[in-house]
């Protein structure tokens, strides 16, 4: 009886713990640090969405989540492992078991839209059968079947960072990173990209951690939610959101804001003020 | 303040040459460990080997014919030039077939690798490699140190040959001598230690070109203009450091085959 009601206790803390705990995080290059004493989590089934204005160390941030950057000092948790001091050889591993999203798509231009996105599947030597069907399930998802055979040179930017998504989703992460997935992007395609970010968190529920510096992006995520009956983003009722969206914003190297949406837009902090405003 | 500047450039060689020793050890490293990605050793071998064939044909052939040229000139004063073949074959064999393939490999495919992994550099491919769990070291860069060691060897033969029979066509065509007088004399003199001499080198000037471009085209910042200074600096240390280590490798090969 105690080791059922240990390994429930288990299975509890596991769906409770946070899949990403960062804690007093600070990291510097050649010069005066980029981040400083940075301390928030992401909960499973959880979407934060990272705000800050440009060059304030939101992707280096990103970068130390999945320890592609490693912090000068401070604790990393993902998946419950600390990774801040973990060997580049055992990260690889855990690097599996994330998605990231690159600002500008980073796919591999000497390959195939279906080698980009099976690249992980083709390093495990999945069978190419396999492989054929899960490159067109995701590319289908993002709703790019059609350049299945095409090179990324040949693809819009728009089109590009909806490969990433496909690439990044293939393997069903536990954890989704996006850096900046609609910077640069015209409002049509930027709408596009964060439907499909708003079907992976409602489809698929798999917790993000998203970084961007447009406001219309954010408040969209929160007050819309995605329709598999209309197969399409549709807004909330009037007066709620989404209660697993929540926020962090980053002013010269420091987390000033940590909180929900309605706490955003009710903050008395003066730089939240004139970053809403 | 010039103290200052001495001391840093100083501590910014001691850590350049720290890094690539470790960079160089992990590569190295990777071959004893799985996974070894033998398809990317050959697409590289063929864009290496393949692909480098006809320049290092040509710059043999005719140095050899140079050097026909030229000795037959000089040995000309002294009623020597019967063994124009004897000179031209030891020259190339033993100095000039290694040092200039891997000049002209480096300046080929040095380059090419520093700004082929700058641009995944700069596009932040390296770091979505990193972020999809695959070790650009094991991916990108063992097969390249492997595919350029191996296939360097065969050039050097290969400009080894035919720099001996661009001497032939000058010694022959040109300066009106006996061929097979050329050729007995290209071979006749050869020595077990001649022919180790000129296929160790290129072992060693290819881990260097592969390596170097490598390390530098992984080490690139500052965007397309960091691209082109990634380059320029693998093309530059990867060619000094071949004549440096050839330097080494023939004073250490003199004196031991000459006891």
């Amino acid at each position: 009886m105690s080791e059922i009601s240990t390994s429930a206790s288990e299975s509890a803390a596991e769906l409770t713990a946070p899949v990403l705990a960062f804690h007093d995080v600070s990291i510097a290059f050649d010069g005066p640090p980029v981040l400083q004493n940075i301390t928030f989590s992401v909960a499973p089934r959880e979407t934060r969405v990272l705000l800050g204005p440009a060059g304030v160390g939101k992707s280096v941030l990103l970068k130390l989540a999945n320890g592609l950057n490693r912090p000068d000092s401070g604790s990393i948790l993902l998946f419950g492992e600390e990774i801040s001091t973990m060997s580049e050889v055992n990260l690889f591993p855990m690097r599996t078991r994330t998605g990231m999203v690159f600002q500008e798509g980073a796919l591999f231009d000497s390959l195939t839209i279906r080698d980009n996105v099976a690249y992980q599947l083709i390093q495990e030597a999945v069978p190419d059968a396999e492989i054929d069907s899960r490159v067109h399930e995701g590319l289908e998802f993002v709703g790019l079947d059609e350049t299945f055979s095409l090179y990324p040179g040949s693809l819009s930017g728009g089109m590009r960072r909806r490969v990433a998504i496909a690439r990044a989703l293939i393997r069903h992460p536990e954890l989704l990173l996006y850096d900046s997935p609609t910077g640069g992007l015209d409002p049509v395609t930027s709408t596009t990209i964060i439907e499909l970010i708003v079907k992976q968190r409602d489809v698929y529920k798999t917790p993000s951690l998203l970084v961007t510096h447009r406001l219309q992006d954010a408040f969209t995520m929160c007050t819309h939610r995605f329709d598999t009956t209309k197969n399409g983003m549709v807004p909330l009722p009037k007066g709620e959101i989404d209660p697993n969206t929540s926020f962090l914003m980053l002013n010269e190297g420091r987390l000033i804001f940590d909180g929900s949406l309605h706490d955003l837009v009710h903050s008395e902090n003066p730089f939240v003020r004139e970053f809403l405003e | 303040m010039a103290i200052d500047a001495i001391d840093r450039t100083a501590k910014q060689i001691v850590l350049t040459v720290q890094d690539y020793s470790l960079f160089a050890y992990r590569a190295v490293m990777n071959l004893f460990s799985r996974p070894i990605y033998w398809v990317d050793f050959l697409i590289q071998a063929e864009i290496i080997g393949v692909g480098s064939a006809a320049i290092v044909l040509l710059a043999g052939f005719f140095t050899g014919a140079v050097l026909a040229v030229q000795s037959a000139a000089t040995l000309a004063e002294f009623g020597a030039t019967a063994v124009t073949g004897r000179f031209v074959s030891m020259s190339m064999i033993r100095e000039l077939g290694p040092v200039l393939t891997g000049i002209m490999v480096s300046g080929r495919n040095a380059s090419s690798m520093a700004s082929e992994l700058g641009s995944m550099v700069v596009t932040e491919q390296i770091d979505a490699m990193r972020a999809l769990g695959v070790d650009p070291i094991r991916k990108l860069v063992t097969p390249r140190i492997v595919a350029t060691v191996t296939m360097l060897f065969f050039l050097t033969i290969i400009s080894d040959a035919f720099g001996t029979m661009g001497g032939a066509v000058v010694t022959i065509f040109m300066n009106g001598q006996n061929g097979t007088q050329y050729f007995s004399q290209a071979y006749e003199f050869l020595r077990f230690p001649d022919i180790l001499q000129g296929l160790v080198k290129p072992l060693f000037s290819g881990f260097i070109i592969a390596s170097v471009g490598c390390f530098y085209g992984l080490r690139t910042t500052g965007g397309t203009e960091g691209v082109g200074r990634s380059t320029i600096q693998a093309v530059v240390s990867s060619s000094v450091l071949i004549i440096v280590v050839d330097l080494l490798v023939s004073q250490i090969m003199v004196a031991t085959f000459s006891r």
